[in-house]
């Protein structure tokens, strides 16, 4: 065996796994614009958006709600502590303020819609081809894509920012009881230090960003559930493959976004 | 009518389809024989385009599928999916009636649902089935369920892919029945995919015989038992002798 037999055969093995990737990018990027351009033409399927509506939206506020409560309060807590080492202390109601508005408010809110709803929808839509239900949808004169990726995308899109603005709210609460119940705040004047220090494009970024991660979760759940292999298994993979590159394409379109918002 | 002519397809190195050529005269019930992985559900949904040929032509009335008007072309065609490819968010009524309720003939919620018990009882379900969902099924069930959507919007031309795969002697009896009754009375041209024999029988006015991705042999069901093809008398028999590999 040649000396540079190793190195040649992990070199392949990087070039191909760029190759794949690049390709993947490629498709996913083709799959967004044939999305975009069902989006804006008829037919419209309401029944199924309302209930994409109520899936993407209304049933994941619990686990924003409580994963944002947590993190504000964390929040308040970790600034407090590391405050205190250069007596700036009193800066916790601005920090959590910004800290979940611009940042982990729309992060958190995007992985959690990535765990809760990509995974649900890349595991619907796989079991929906696997059972040739999608094949079903054609027959019947119902374009999968229309039927089944316009609706979640849609809604995604609407109500992710939604849930962002809820997160916020409730992360600065998290912060504000803890900040006032265990680190001694006054209640008022807490409250008066966030809403003076948030500005506008504060609020108006983090809404940004969710949109922007609604699509970004409901986009890819919807592609990899179209693209599943056959079986148990393939539905499994397409489940795991969704919630990776939606939570990965999430934390860049986060720093692509937050380098355009903020980076000047 | 419905003709494939030199019809190819390849899945990688896999060569599925050969160069099929088959006539299915309208009016008629063709079943289309073969073992499995022999390409069967590959010739069909090239047919309905779900699957793109590599080469070969498939026209309908004489006109290229691909060429035709997509909805126009689909909305002459119902099908019977192997596992029923129902809808689990749906219930029973609305999976009848979906097409129905949709497209250019959309009709008024009432009329649809009243067509779909309707066409529920013509494939011997009672109308309390209607507002079940399909997971609230058993399997026989759920196949009168698929077969009732097949037929709901009347089309001309009716595949059925596997119909009695998963049931037992009965119900697939049942099925087959229903099948015949149906294409019958519809005057429906029928394609029909299985490797049961018993279905064959009883659904057939013509059987196709396809192996090693080509037509092996085409004829009326009367002469499929005198035919002296020996590949199709290993199949029809059963024989685990024959020129058909039995490890495949």
């Amino acid at each position: 065996m040649s000396v540079l037999a190793l190195p040649a055969s992990a070199l392949a093995s990087l070039g191909r796994a760029t190759f794949n990737a690049l390709a993947a990018i490629g498709r996913i990027a083709i799959y967004a614009a044939l999305t975009l351009w069902h989006i804006v033409r008829p037919p419209f399927y309401r029944r199924e958006f309302f209930t994409a509506l109520m899936q993407v939206g209304w049933l994941s506020l619990p686990v924003v709600g409580l994963t944002a409560i947590f993190t504000g309060g964390a929040l308040a807590l970790q600034i407090y502590a590391g405050g205190q080492r250069f007596s700036a202390e009193a800066v916790v109601p601005q920090i959590v303020a910004i800290g979940m508005v611009r940042e982990l408010g729309p992060v958190l809110v995007g992985l959690m819609i990535a765990a809760r709803v990509t995974s649900s929808i890349a595991a619907e839509i796989a079991t929906m081809k696997v059972t040739e239900q999608i094949d079903a949808l054609t027959t019947l004169s119902t374009n999968p894509m229309k039927y089944l990726t316009v609706p979640r995308v849609l809604a995604g899109f609407l109500t992710v920012p939604l849930l962002v603005g809820v997160g916020d709210i409730i992360g600065i609460m998290g912060g504000f009881l803890v900040s006032t119940e265990q680190l001694g705040f006054n209640r008022a004047s807490y409250i008066k230090n966030t809403v003076d220090f948030l500005q506008t494009p504060d609020v108006v970024s983090s809404l940004i960003k969710g949109a922007v991660f609604g699509f970004i979760a409901t986009l890819i759940g919807c592609y990899y559930g179209m693209n599943s292999g056959r079986g148990a298994q393939g539905v499994g993979s397409a489940t795991k493959n969704a919630v990776a590159t939606a939570s990965i394409l999430i934390l860049a379109a986060n720093f692509v976004l937050t380098s355009v918002m903020f980076g000047s | 009518m419905i003709e494939l002519s030199r019809v190819a397809k390849s899945f990688g190195k896999n060569h599925v389809l050969r160069g099929v050529n088959l006539t299915i005269p309208r009016g008629q019930s063709m079943v289309v024989i073969g073992g499995s992985g022999t390409g069967k559900s590959v010739l069909l949904k090239s047919i309905l385009g779900l699957v793109t040929p590599d080469s070969g032509r498939i026209t309908l009335d004489g006109a290229d599928v691909r060429e035709a008007n997509r909805d126009a072309f689909l909305a002459r065609f119902g099908m019977l999916f192997q596992g029923g490819a129902l809808f689990d968010s749906l219930r029973v009524w609305e999976n009848v009636a979906f097409r129905l309720m949709r497209g250019a003939t959309k009709l008024p919620k009432d009329q649809a649902r009243a067509i779909a018990i309707e066409k529920l009882r013509r494939v011997g379900l009672k109308p309390e089935t209607a507002d079940l969902f399909p997971g609230e099924l058993s399997g026989g069930m759920q196949k009168r369920v698929g077969l009732a959507r097949a037929i709901a919007a009347e089309p001309e031309i009716i595949f059925f892919d596997e119909p009695t795969t998963g049931l037992d002697p009965i119900m697939s009896g049942v099925i087959n029945a229903l099948i015949r009754e149906i294409v019958t009375e519809m005057g429906a041209t029928a394609m029909t995919i299985t490797h049961d024999m018993s279905s064959v029988r009883a659904i057939a006015d013509r059987v196709a015989m396809l192996h090693d991705g080509l037509i092996r042999w085409t004829g009326p069901v009367a002469d499929m038992d005198q035919a002296d093809d020996p590949y199709l008398q290993q199949f029809i028999h059963g024989r685990a002798d024959g020129p058909i590999e039995s490890v495949r």
